[in-house]
């Protein structure tokens, strides 16, 4: 009763809402040229090693072979893309010094956080799935004849493809949950790689009983093995249990994120 | 009208701002004035909600800058040279704080042309001279119209015509009733723009004064300054030396005009 009226009489009283924050971030995303065209050249790689991985498809001994999930393989990089250009959401405000206009003209930090999230997320989700198709179509068009080709109605097929596109989202929400956290581009970005790469390479090095267990864990791992798997590999979360692990990091890191966010000096 | 009370900011062991109180009223270019490092920055970011204070708060019109329903038509900063990104466009880097807090578009035109950068709204502002970066501060700080504004150090690294410029607008912005806070280490420019003197020395509060009541007794503005701040010093001078006790009490002085 009284959070009603309390909303109520801040609704009447007018003031700065969501929908002005999330236009201004919108605004902020649209006027910069290098987002595009970092994302037109990420975009142009996931699609070309969709091509290259069809092209090249194992014409023989083609058990446990899941072309599907061979063609997202750019993946790997275009998260490395996403993920940067969402620590540099942040971060990018404090190098310029533009972090505190923004909070000039909205004190509540935290509904800054949750425009750009949201404004970012929606972004790199509706770019991620369009890309994720037209991997897949792409992929599926170099096949050469006599491989099986993937459809979207084969069991576990539509859902990998689909599964590509949110993870690339959730990468960009974790760059931005860590650029949230430590403000400073160059470290920031440090973390990023070493989550998506460095703790992978090391595992290699380490004995199969110990890695997996720990790996299995990994974003890219979950990526890889998880979510845009077709044909079930061993060891891996199972689906929904790699993307609930990949929505529990990114809602950790934002809200870790957030909550400094509020009460540091800016 | 802005109201310190108590204002105080550590740095660590460092006291940046020490149980700072004043007020500053409108219709008239307040001058906020203090050597380098004396907490001018710290008082104002403070003032913005970007620092929290570990003790005491500011209030604009009565209301915390947090409690304000939109920031931007109330108060107006500027508090750093630079404080928009390199690669967007000064039009676009407008339209984006103006959507924030519901300004009308045109705004957005009329501030560029009250700063003389409509030519160059669609440049990307990374190679702005410091002139122009300080313009484009301006125009954002003028954006939402409002009653209250802060300048961090406005007229640094501007030629003779831009200072020029900026003392006429502030003097301007004043007389048609708002509130300008404007800091400052330049007693002389101080001298030419304000109306009221705030003095500050190690984030504490020297004199509150009109530029005359200050300069009263002394050769100069300046030498009335550097007879206030020098207690600053001292202040530092006796606690090196080990003496507890304030010397710099006996120099301290708060003028009223």
């Amino acid at each position: 009763m009284t959070a009603i009226t309390a909303s109520h009489a801040r609704r009447a009283s007018g003031g700065y809402r969501f929908r002005h924050v999330a236009s201004m971030e919108w605004i902020k995303l649209r006027s910069q040229r290098y987002p595009l065209w970092t994302l037109a050249a990420m975009s142009a790689l996931m699609i070309g090693i969709g091509v290259l991985t069809g092209h090249n498809a194992p014409r023989h001994n083609l058990s446990g072979y899941d072309p599907t999930n061979a063609g997202l393989a750019g993946l790997a990089i275009a998260q490395l893309v996403v993920g940067v250009l969402g620590v540099l959401m942040m971060t990018g405000e404090y190098s310029s010094g533009l972090i505190r206009a923004t909070f000039a003209a909205v004190p509540r930090r935290r509904l800054v956080l949750a425009a750009k999230a949201v404004i970012f997320g929606t972004g790199t989700l509706v770019l991620g799935e369009i890309l994720a198709f037209i991997t897949f179509f792409a992929m599926r068009l170099s096949l050469p004849a006599g491989v099986p080709h993937p459809a979207l109605g084969q069991p576990g097929v539509l859902r990998a493809v689909i599964m590509a596109g949110v993870y690339l989202c959730l990468i960009g929400l974790i760059g931005m949950g860590i650029g949230t956290l430590v403000r400073h581009t160059a470290v920031a970005i440090s973390i990023l790689v070493a989550l998506l790469f460095v703790i992978s390479i090391v595992l290699l090095a380490l004995p199969h009983h110990m890695a997996y267990p720990v790996g299995k864990f990994l974003p890219v791992i979950i990526a890889e093995n998880s979510l845009t798997a077709v044909v079930p590999t061993t060891p891996a979360l199972p689906v929904w249990t790699g993307l609930g692990m990949m929505c529990l990091y990114t809602a950790v890191l934002l809200g870790a994120g957030g909550w400094l966010l509020a009460r540091r000096d800016a | 009208m802005i109201e310190a009370s108590g204002l105080t900011k550590r740095f660590g062991s460092t006291v940046a701002v020490d149980g700072l109180s004043f007020e500053v009223r409108p219709g008239m270019v307040t001058g906020f004035l203090g050597p380098n490092g004396s907490g001018k920055s710290t008082t104002m970011r403070m003032i913005m909600g970007l620092d929290r204070p570990d003790a005491g708060q500011a209030r604009i019109g009565g209301r915390r800058y947090g409690e304000l329903r939109w920031p931007l038509r109330e108060v107006g900063a500027l508090l750093e040279a630079r404080s928009f990104h390199p690669g967007r466009p000064a039009r676009a880097h407008l339209a984006a704080l103006a959507a924030a807090n519901g300004i009308a578009a045109s705004r957005v035109d009329a501030v560029l042309a009250q700063t003389g950068l409509t030519e160059v709204a669609g440049k990307r502002p990374g190679k702005f001279s410091l002139g122009m970066a300080q313009r484009l501060g301006i125009a954002t700080a003028l954006l939402g119209d409002p009653g209250v504004l802060l300048l961090d150090e406005p007229v640094n690294g501007l030629d003779p015509e831009g200072i020029r410029w900026i003392r006429y607008l502030l003097k301007q912005l004043a007389a048609q009733g708002r509130t300008v806070f404007v800091s400052s280490h330049l007693i002389s420019e101080m001298a030419l723009m304000a109306d009221h003197l705030i003095v500050i020395g190690r984030g504490r509060l020297l004199a509150d004064t009109t530029v005359a009541g200050l300069s009263a007794g002394s050769a100069s503005l300046e030498d009335a300054f550097f007879e206030l701040t020098s207690g600053a010093s001292q202040f530092r001078a006796g606690l090196l030396a080990g003496d507890f006790h304030a010397p710099w009490q006996g120099t301290v002085e708060r003028r009223h005009a």
